[in-house]
């Protein structure tokens, strides 16, 4: 052969080695390496509020909304093995609980929010306990049907508003609270969920995902522990689902859309499954993408599917986990 | 009788839209999300060759069933050839291949392309006119949708056992890596499979899209009837598909006459979730594993 081979030469960077172990507190440059992307994405959403006009806020806001169903997509298909395809349902149990709370009791926001976040989470989870006996695909669809039945029954028995839906809900003070109530959200969800798959809880989540038979084996219910990773996920999803229904002061069957189901595990696969920060900030990169295409009406669904099929079939792995091997490694192309 | 009649109507209904998924999932293991898409697109191309080229409605009709099923061999080439064995990717890909084709229908002002919405997209009944049976006044469309239902299972039935490549797919189904070594081309036979299912898609879609008008919205409504009845019936399982459509179209017109139209949802996945906790593998479910891990 003429053509000489090339091939791509990995090496770990030496402050990365360093890092490893309790050697990381030996210097500040080795805490610095450690603490920067931390550091940086804190820094980067308490900053960026300020830096956007009015109406940009206003998509911080949404974003921020998806990104927290992300989060809560790449921790139950990531760490846990529930593939759910029915985000929207966390939202509209969420949005339907404290708005419904407000309209009919009159209670403020900052009462509902909380009430909802847990009352809509206790929901979500008595609802999928039957389905949590299934797996792999089994689940997924049915978590897919499941939005889908709580938009019919709601219409069916026309509570709620029906399909009107109830608006003239209490909203938030202003923009500013808004927005730095959705920033903390991420931010407490994010490290708080990157602490938990770390702990001993988190081995036992994984271990589910993996080889489940081997979790029965050592005597441990594989299904109680669903129920607690389910729970937790619906934490969020219902949080970013009463914030919703107070951000838009209205709230209707849209809960239960599509969008809320795609557009996070568009943003998962964008931003890299399974690393947590991927998804929060595929879904801060793709709102905005999305949002500049309303005007062409379902164009911007068509765009996010093709984002969505480009990188599962070209870059399966996701700009962050692309991202993180650049910042500990660096590479060299060598001749064989 | 009224419940008799509308109920096997609704029963072959349920059939024809699940048979493609099946086979597909039968044989490939792939569930293919973008089934309901390919319904709509197939009844809106018919629609368009008819009424924008003016073509015989027949030709129309063929040559929409041609489009489908090469765009489901386009989706395996291109997409889900890639993805083979990971079921989270498969299903988010195919998901997405199904939004991309139903809001891509309905998207407006680009190059002049109004979009498909409207209650004004109707087609033809191939029959029109109504019959009198056993005192109940049926359509002849609804008659055409029964032979045409019992035609395609009979047509499928006699294709996976007397043909070749019929023989091939059920070689895969059964046991792919004993066909393999037979030479059986697994990939090449989920292509066919694939684009025979989304045939078959478009072939339910010309039958029953006559009873009422064409909107892009019934993509996801014929999906989870599809979806309803491969998991009752038990994934990949033939005989199965054709009892749970049955059960279901049975139990959705009795509901529809006791509770009212509005409740036909609600019983519909009330009946597939209590199906599900009760028999996970769904009624003829051969997939033992699946039970065990239960």
């Amino acid at each position: 052969m003429t053509e000489k081979e090339r091939r791509k030469k990995r090496f770990d960077r030496s402050v990365k080695v360093r890092c490893e172990g309790l050697y990381a507190i030996s210097s500040w440059r080795e805490m610095g390496f450690l603490a920067m992307p931390r550091i940086l994405l804190i820094l980067g959403l308490l900053i960026l509020p300020i830096t956007l006009d009015m109406y940009w806020q206003r998509v911080l806001c949404i974003a921020g909304i998806y990104a927290l169903l992300a989060l809560s997509f790449d921790f139950l298909a990531e760490y846990v093995g529930l593939v759910c395809l029915g985000g929207a349902m966390f939202i509209g149990f969420g949005g339907y609980t404290s708005g419904v709370l407000n309209a009919y009791f009159g209670w403020s926001p900052i009462v509902t929010i909380p009430i909802a976040t847990l009352g809509g989470a206790v929901m979500s989870t008595l609802v999928l306990i039957p389905c949590l006996r299934l797996r792999g695909i089994y689940f997924a669809i049915v978590s897919f049907m499941l939005p889908l039945f709580s938009v019919y029954i709601i219409t069916a028995v026309g509570i709620f508003g029906s399909t009107e839906g109830i608006s003239a809900l209490d909203t938030l003070p202003n923009i500013w609270v808004e927005q730095y109530v959705i920033i903390g959200a991420i931010i407490v969800a994010l490290f708080g969920i990157r602490r938990l798959v770390n702990e001993d809880i988190g081995l036992i989540f994984r271990g589910i995902k993996d080889n489940d038979q081997a979790v029965r084996a050592s005597g441990i219910s594989i299904t109680a522990y669903r129920i607690k990773a389910v729970f937790i996920a619906s934490l969020i999803g219902s949080f970013a689902g009463a914030y919703l229904s107070h951000l838009y002061g209205w709230l209707g069957l849209s809960l239960f859309a599509m969008d809320f189901s795609i557009l996070p595990i568009a943003a998962c696969v964008m931003g890299g499954m399974g690393t947590l920060v991927g998804p929060v900030i595929g879904a801060i990169i793709l709102t905005p993408m999305s949002e500049a295409l309303r005007g062409f009406g379902q164009l911007r669904v068509v765009l996010y599917c093709l984002v969505l099929i480009g990188f599962i079939l070209y870059k399966p792995e996701g700009l962050m986990n692309y991202l993180e091997r650049k910042y500990h490694q660096f590479e060299r192309w060598e001749v064989v | 009788m009224d419940i008799l009649i509308y109920g096997t109507v609704n029963s072959i209904i349920f059939a024809l839209i699940a048979v493609g998924f099946s086979l597909v999932y039968g044989v490939s293991r792939i569930p293919n999300f973008a089934h309901g898409s390919i319904y709509v697109l197939a009844g809106f191309l018919t629609w368009s060759f008819i009424n924008d080229l003016k073509m015989n409605y027949a030709l129309a009709v063929l040559i929409s069933l041609a489009i489908a099923s090469i765009i489901g061999l386009i989706i395996y080439r291109f997409i889900l050839i890639r993805l083979r064995g990971l079921p989270t990717s498969e299903i988010i890909a195919s998901f997405a291949v199904s939004l991309i084709i139903l809001e891509g229908l309905r998207m407006q002002g680009i190059a002049g392309f109004k979009g498909f919405i409207g209650p004004f997209y109707v087609l033809q009944p191939f029959i029109g006119g109504k019959m009198n049976i056993f005192g109940v006044f049926v359509d002849y469309q609804r008659l055409i949708i029964i032979a045409g239902g019992v035609v395609v299972i009979t047509f499928i039935w006699l294709f996976t056992h007397y043909t070749k490549t019929g023989l091939s797919l059920r070689a895969i189904a059964q046991d792919e890596r004993a066909a393999m070594m037979l030479g059986v081309n697994s990939d090449r036979m989920a292509m066919v499979s694939l684009s025979i299912g989304s045939a078959l898609a478009g072939l339910a879609a010309v039958l029953i899209l006559p009873l009422g008008n064409i909107a892009a919205e019934q993509g996801y409504r014929v999906l989870v009837y599809a979806l309803a009845v491969c998991i009752i019936g038990g994934l990949g399982s033939w005989a199965g598909t054709i009892l749970a459509s049955f059960a279901l179209g049975f139990s959705m017109i009795t509901s529809t006459a006791v509770f009212g139209a509005l409740w036909e949802n609600v019983v519909l996945i009330g009946t597939i979730i209590l199906i599900l906790l009760f028999k996970p593998s769904g009624l003829m479910g051969k997939q033992k594993e699946l039970e065990e891990r239960v």
